[in-house]
């Protein structure tokens, strides 16, 4: 559990961040998002002590981190960012070989570790660990950034952008693999990011962020159902709350039990904006809910999903 | 074998076999002179001659471009940023003061011979490399630097495993400038006693003898193209394929 209490960073007179407090619960991800100048980095900055807080405090698990030297604390949380700043003249395997080399791991430990996550970022090790940086792919180099911030595994994941310098294909797969590996390796994450869909995509807290201060922070649905400061409806942007609030639903959470029916398949792991888009671009009234074992779970209506687009969540 | 390799063996056999047996090339020479005036320095050995004005350069870059890139890397830290208007200022010092005139200030205080000499060189390539040092450590892209810092390196192994490695290309570049300038510079240590091919020149000035000046001058000119040639592939070597 990440705390921050009352964090200030003020630079002359000007707070870029201002009396920020809050939690972040363990291995969930929390995006913070906000414009640019609205501090969110250099809030993310003074969780690791690249940034030195001028006021208040970050406890990672009850510890004060103030009271650890920056850099062996920040061999203990991973570390990327936009831009990703891969070391250009070490190979693959050396970048993600930084943290675990810099704690004294071992030789063997440190490639079986590299070998491991190249093999989970579904980089090939034979083909791949031995190339330099430049001769990769926007989304490889992507993948190798994030997977030397996990090399050491490390409890806690900071994002700076971390996407931002990809195109909205390998973006959107970006944003699923790290759904994936959030989920396999129980890692908390915090995301900084400019982009209200990507922060609603991946968090599972959103905390908007304004000159400095935390506007909310909570669920995403509770963002969209209780805005709490008029910058926040706007930053979600009324004309498209509804569907923000059913494309946080999967088709399994609103399924309904009942026969089979006349209509499309789709997936539990579906969202409801996606069955929604099937169904009206089919002309169909409702969807069969089948499982990834090809089992049918139950029925979606139309009329279901908009419910769910209103609801009081 | 590829042309390059060709002319760089052809150029070191040339310089080689000049030295060696200078004598094979009298009848190159024999023409620039008259009245049978020797063709072909005769004065002092000249492979001692080149061997020794070699080794006074290599000697004198090799201690400034230690000196240089040390003082790059201090005032580039935080703690040693504000000496860099002063080192800057005396660095470039070094590069304007003629060597000559350091080799007039330094004879009395040292004596003749190599001293002086070694004394002249080194200030005189200080500039490209400490200069150099600087552009690399300053070009280090900062979203890499940032992530040295995320990953939890310390200041001394940012220096080491990144910010060095990222600067070697423009250091050895600045170490190769300073080496050519000197090879030739070098020859003005003659006139303080110091061993080189000046001695050969200033030979040659003195009995009016094209051939000894001309001799003293390709020599020079040829050491120099060696150096720099070796240089490049150091560098190309040293420098690894991300960079090359």
């Amino acid at each position: 559990m990440i705390t921050i209490e009352r964090l200030s960073k003020r630079y002359d007179d000007a707070a870029v961040v201002d009396d920020v407090s809050m939690v972040v619960e363990p291995r969930t991800i929390t995006t913070i998002v906000g414009t640019s100048g609205s501090g969110k980095s250099t809030l993310l900055r003074m969780v690791n002590r690249l940034v030195e807080p001028s006021s208040g405090r970050v406890l990672i698990d009850g510890e004060d981190t103030a009271l650890e030297r920056p850099h062996l604390l920040r061999r203990r949380i991973g570390y990327a960012i936009q831009g990703l700043g891969l070391f250009p003249h070490r190979t693959v395997a050396e970048n993600i070989a930084t943290v675990p080399r810099l704690l004294g791991w071992d030789g063997a430990r440190v490639q079986a570790r590299v070998a491991e996550l190249l093999g989970v970022f579904g980089l090939e090790p034979a083909t791949y660990a031995r190339k330099y940086p430049h001769e990769l792919s926007g989304g490889q180099q992507q993948r190798v950034g994030v997977a030397r911030a996990l090399a050491a595994g490390p409890n806690l994941l900071l994002m700076d952008e971390p996407f931002g310098a990809l195109d909205p294909i390998l973006r959107a797969k970006a944003q699923d693999d790290l759904l994936d590996i959030q989920r396999r390796f129980d890692t908390t994450i915090i995301v900084v990011t400019h982009d209200i869909d990507e922060a609603f995509k991946l968090g599972h807290r959103v905390a908007v962020m304004r000159a400095g201060r935390v506007l909310q922070h909570d669920h995403p649905a509770r963002l969209i159902t209780h805005p709490a400061d008029p910058f926040v409806s706007q930053l979600i942007g009324t004309g498209e709350r509804s569907l923000r609030l059913l494309s946080l639903l999967t088709a399994a959470d609103a399924a309904q039990a009942g026969d089979a029916i006349e209509g499309p398949a789709v997936a539990t792991t579906a969202t409801l904006r996606e069955v929604l888009a099937e169904l009206v671009w089919r002309g169909a009234p409702a969807a069969n809910v089948v499982d990834a074992g090809g089992t049918r779970v139950g029925n979606l209506s139309l009329h279901a999903i908009l419910a769910r687009g209103r609801e009081a969540q | 074998m590829n042309a390059g390799n060709v002319a760089r063996l052809l150029v070191l056999g040339l310089l080689v076999t000049f030295l060696l047996v200078p004598r094979w090339f009298a009848p190159v020479f024999a023409p620039l002179n008259q009245f049978g005036a020797p063709a072909i320095y005769d004065q002092g050995n000249l492979l001692s001659l080149a061997l020794w004005h070699v080794a006074t350069v290599i000697a004198a870059a090799f201690a400034s471009a230690l000196v240089a890139v040390v003082l790059g890397v201090f005032v580039t830290r935080p703690a040693g940023a504000q000496f860099l208007p002063l080192s800057r200022a005396m660095v470039n010092f070094g590069q304007t003061f003629p060597p000559v005139a350091v080799l007039a200030i330094t004879v009395p205080l040292v004596g003749f011979g190599q001293v002086p000499t070694l004394i002249a060189l080194f200030a005189y390539g200080l500039l490209p490399v400490f200069e150099n040092t600087i552009a690399g450590l300053e070009g280090c892209p900062r979203a890499t630097l940032d992530a040295a810092d995320g990953m939890g390196m310390s200041a001394g192994q940012r220096l080491l495993a990144v910010e060095l490695p990222l600067s070697l290309p423009l250091i050895l570049e600045g170490v190769r400038l300073s080496l050519v300038i000197n090879v030739g510079t070098a020859t003005i240590g003659s006139t303080v006693a110091a061993k080189g091919l000046g001695e050969v020149i200033i030979a040659g000035l003195l009995s009016n003898n094209t051939a000894f000046v001309l001799q003293g001058g390709l020599v020079t000119a040829l050491m120099a193209i060696l150096l720099y040639d070796a240089m490049r592939l150091l560098e190309r070597r040293w420098v690894r394929g991300s960079q090359g």
